[in-house]
């Protein structure tokens, strides 16, 4: 039936902009309180899925390394904060984007140095056989990583609402100087937001490794989040989602449906295309701030 | 046996011989006695490292092996140096460049189609073969245009033909595939487009219906494709993938239900890395390859015991050792050791210059009795390269996944090679009438011989 291999495409779209959407709020965080386009997030979440792998295939029980690799992950965090981004604050923003191109190198390389080049598998118990649900198959494994993207923006909005340091984001993300102001530590919050982006690299990394072997592709991953940024905005997390949701709609569709009149293979590109028509159209994104600036 | 030389040496002799002596301590390009050196264009960091640690730890094995065991080739040391390319196209040139200076190269093997096609036109220049074992231009399998290059054992047109065999063997015979329906998976890349027209000509040759369908680059998503294929219901599946497109072919043909004992992977998606991260979504997947994995084979267990019980092999973790890319780069040792040692038989057993490591190759030809006698019966099957023929006649087997190692499932298979000779020359011969290179003549170069 037509209408169920549409639904199905569909389907399958929606879930697939999901894990693109679990990359892109790594993205978020970061521009959020920073304003850095931190392009690291994919070597991040690459070093991220590696260390969990490589410490359970050494017997550890799944607590201990996932304690350990959040523990690594504060740590490089913490480094990038005060061995990078600090001593360039008040620089211009294609500075700071060029430093983190230049530590998802280091990262992707030291990765590989410390646990080596081999190709991992990674279960998480969770089978990816296909469930019908009235005549349309979806992927279980997908609607698992759907449920946990979702409980994921549960915590971040409870925590940036309700929690002191997540309120200290948003009042840096806001107004630095008015933060400063205030007495808010932006070395400190910082720090914290750089741990926060290396939480979300983990379960993005750990999802994204379930799925694609625990290997260097992953951090490669970025490329895919990048129109999701485009299109729901750099600074907005519900915008990461629902620009998530509308690049992997338009990805599978546009394949299935446009590709094969035009040679296909044009999942690759074609949310480039759609992201470019966007910014000509709304330049921050669906969900982004407008910048507003004294002239 | 040479007497020594006891004669007392003149004072003008002594002074022409330190003079000589300076002078060529003053030449870089000198050859050093009694070296083959072999340039290694490996990647051992980068997105590719997986396969090239393999492939290049293989070929040092064999390498140190017969330096240990042998002493070199009839007293020849066998050298090398790795340059790292991260599988990079201008990485690969610049260490071409860096490496060529140095005395007595025997061959290129970068393991990488977009290096090999930027190196084609300075080996030509250099005199110096490129290996590229499994994979690189089709045509360059037409030795009387490409003088230099080697794809040995298996060109993709090849592969394509080989894998059309099994499948019409797994069938009953090559008429029941007469109706059935066969999807090609291809990686957007020029690699993995390249045989597109060779299937369409399999398909009208044997009564198929194909359908070619593209992954982007690099693969990781691959949703639609899988759907639109479950829509086709095809009989079976070939995947031509590359790196993280194979895995995630098949947890996504699990995804869709599609079984994995109808998918046939291509010479490039048949490793362990390509299966291990699908876990048991591989289990059942059967592929191509052109040396059966395992290290049961002797040669094998010579480089375990002689190499690496010395502390001396090249392989961080023992668990890979007769893993595919491994079993590859000790087969590519082995062709690259034997073309030296028959052009040693002809031009004498000293370093030898590229050129005449390239007649070697053209004269390589190991029959199944010299591959047991190397250690490597059943390792693979034969090869038999000459001036026309630089793939060599390589046969392929299948091995399936059984969710923890390769199992060889097949004999060996032949391709059709009748039927692709007339395509590939039609290639080969335009690329020399665009180049303006005159056709070489086998026949009195044969004779010349």
């Amino acid at each position: 039936m037509e209408w169920q291999f549409f639904t199905e495409v569909l389907v399958g779209g929606l879930l697939s902009g999901v894990m693109y959407s679990l990359v892109a709020i790594g993205f978020v965080l970061i521009y959020k309180t920073s304003g850095v386009l931190n392009f690291a997030q994919g070597a991040l979440l690459l070093f991220a899925a590696l260390t969990f792998v490589s410490l359970a295939e050494r017997g550890l029980p799944v607590w201990a390394a996932i304690l350990l690799t959040l523990a690594a992950m504060t740590l490089i965090g913490a480094l990038i904060e005060r061995t990078v981004l600090r001593p360039l604050v008040n620089q211009p923003p294609i500075t700071l984007f060029m430093a983190t191109l230049g530590v998802s190198y280091v990262i992707e390389g030291a990765a590989q140095l410390l646990w080596g080049t081999q190709v991992h598998g990674l279960d998480l118990g969770i089978d990816d056989l296909p469930l019908e649900i009235g005549g349309v198959l979806i992927s279980s494994f997908d609607l698992f990583a759907a449920a946990v993207a979702g409980a994921m923006v549960a915590a971040l909005t409870l925590f940036f609402r309700y929690t002191r340091i997540g309120l200290g984001f948003r009042a840096v993300a806001d107004d630095q100087l008015a933060a400063l102001a205030v007495g808010l530590s932006l070395d400190r919050i910082w720090t914290a937001v750089w741990t926060a982006a290396g939480v979300v690299a983990l379960v993005a990394g750990l999802l994204w490794g379930a799925r694609l072997g625990v290997q260097f592709s992953l951090s490669l991953v970025v490329l895919k989040a990048l129109p999701v940024l485009v299109l729901g905005g750099f600074d907005s997390i519900a915008g990461a989602i629902v620009g998530g949701l509308i690049v992997g709609a338009v990805e599978k569709l546009a394949e299935v449906y446009v590709g094969p009149f035009v040679g296909g293979g044009i999942e690759g590109w074609i949310a480039y295309v759609a992201a470019l028509g966007f910014l000509l159209i709304r330049p921050s994104g669906l969900f982004g701030a407008k910048p507003v600036e004294r002239v | 046996m040479s007497r020594p030389n006891t004669r007392p040496l003149s004072l003008k002799t002594l002074s022409l011989k330190t003079a000589l002596l300076g002078a060529a301590a003053l030449l870089p390009a000198a050859a050093q006695a009694d070296e083959q050196y072999f340039p290694l264009q490996s990647y051992r960091v980068g997105p590719y490292a997986a396969g090239g640690t393999g492939f290049f730890g293989g070929f040092i094995d064999y390498l140190t092996l017969v330096n240990n065991r042998d002493g070199g080739v009839n007293g020849v040391k066998l050298t090398w140096d790795e340059c790292e390319t991260q599988y990079e196209v201008e990485r690969g040139v610049e260490c071409y460049k860096r490496q060529k200076n140095r005395p007595g190269v025997a061959a290129w093997n970068p393991l990488s189609v977009g290096i090999a096609y930027a190196m084609i036109d300075d080996v030509g220049r250099d005199k110096v073969p490129l290996i590229t074992v499994n994979h690189g231009r089709t045509d360059s399998t037409d030795g009387r245009v490409f003088k230099y290059v080697f794809p040995l054992l298996l060109n993709p047109y090849s592969e394509s033909s080989g894998i059309v065999n099994y499948i019409g063997a797994r069938e009953g015979g090559l008429e029941k595939l007469k109706g059935k329906k066969i999807v090609v998976l291809y990686h957007g890349s020029p690699y993995g487009k390249e045989t597109i027209p060779i299937y369409q000509l399999l398909a009208e040759k044997y009564g198929f219906s194909v359908e070619q369908v593209e992954v982007p680059h690099p693969g990781n998503e691959q949703q639609s494709q899988w759907l639109s294929i479950r829509r086709t219901k095809p009989d079976y599946v070939v995947l031509r993938g590359w790196g993280v497109m194979n895995p995630v072919a098949l947890k996504t043909a699990q995804k869709v239900g599609f079984p994995a004992d109808r998918i046939i992977g291509n010479v490039w998606s048949n490793s362990e890395e390509d299966v291990i991260p699908a876990g048991d979504a591989a289990k059942g997947y059967t592929a191509i390859t052109t040396q059966a994995s395992g290290a049961d084979y002797p040669v094998l267990q010579e480089i375990a015991k002689t190499v690496y019980g010395a502390g001396k092999g090249n392989l961080d973790d023992k668990k890979r050792i007769g893993s595919v890319y491994h079993n590859l780069g000790i087969v590519n040792g082995i062709l690259n050791v034997e073309a030296v040692r028959i052009a040693q038989d002809k031009f004498g057993k000293r370093t030898l210059t590229g050129d005449e490591v390239r007649w070697g190759f053209e004269h390589l030809r190991l029959d199944p009795k010299r591959v047991e006698a190397l250690g490597a019966k059943g390792l693979f099957h034969s090869i038999n390269v000459s001036v026309a023929n630089h793939e060599g006649e390589g046969r392929v087997t299948f091995q399936q996944w059984d969710g923890a190692k390769w199992k060889v499932v097949s004999d060996w298979i032949a391709p059709d090679w009748a039927l692709l000779r007339p395509i590939i020359e039609k290639s080969s011969l335009a690329y020399a009438a665009e180049h303006g290179i005159q056709v070489r003549d086998p026949a009195a170069e044969d004779a010349s011989n």
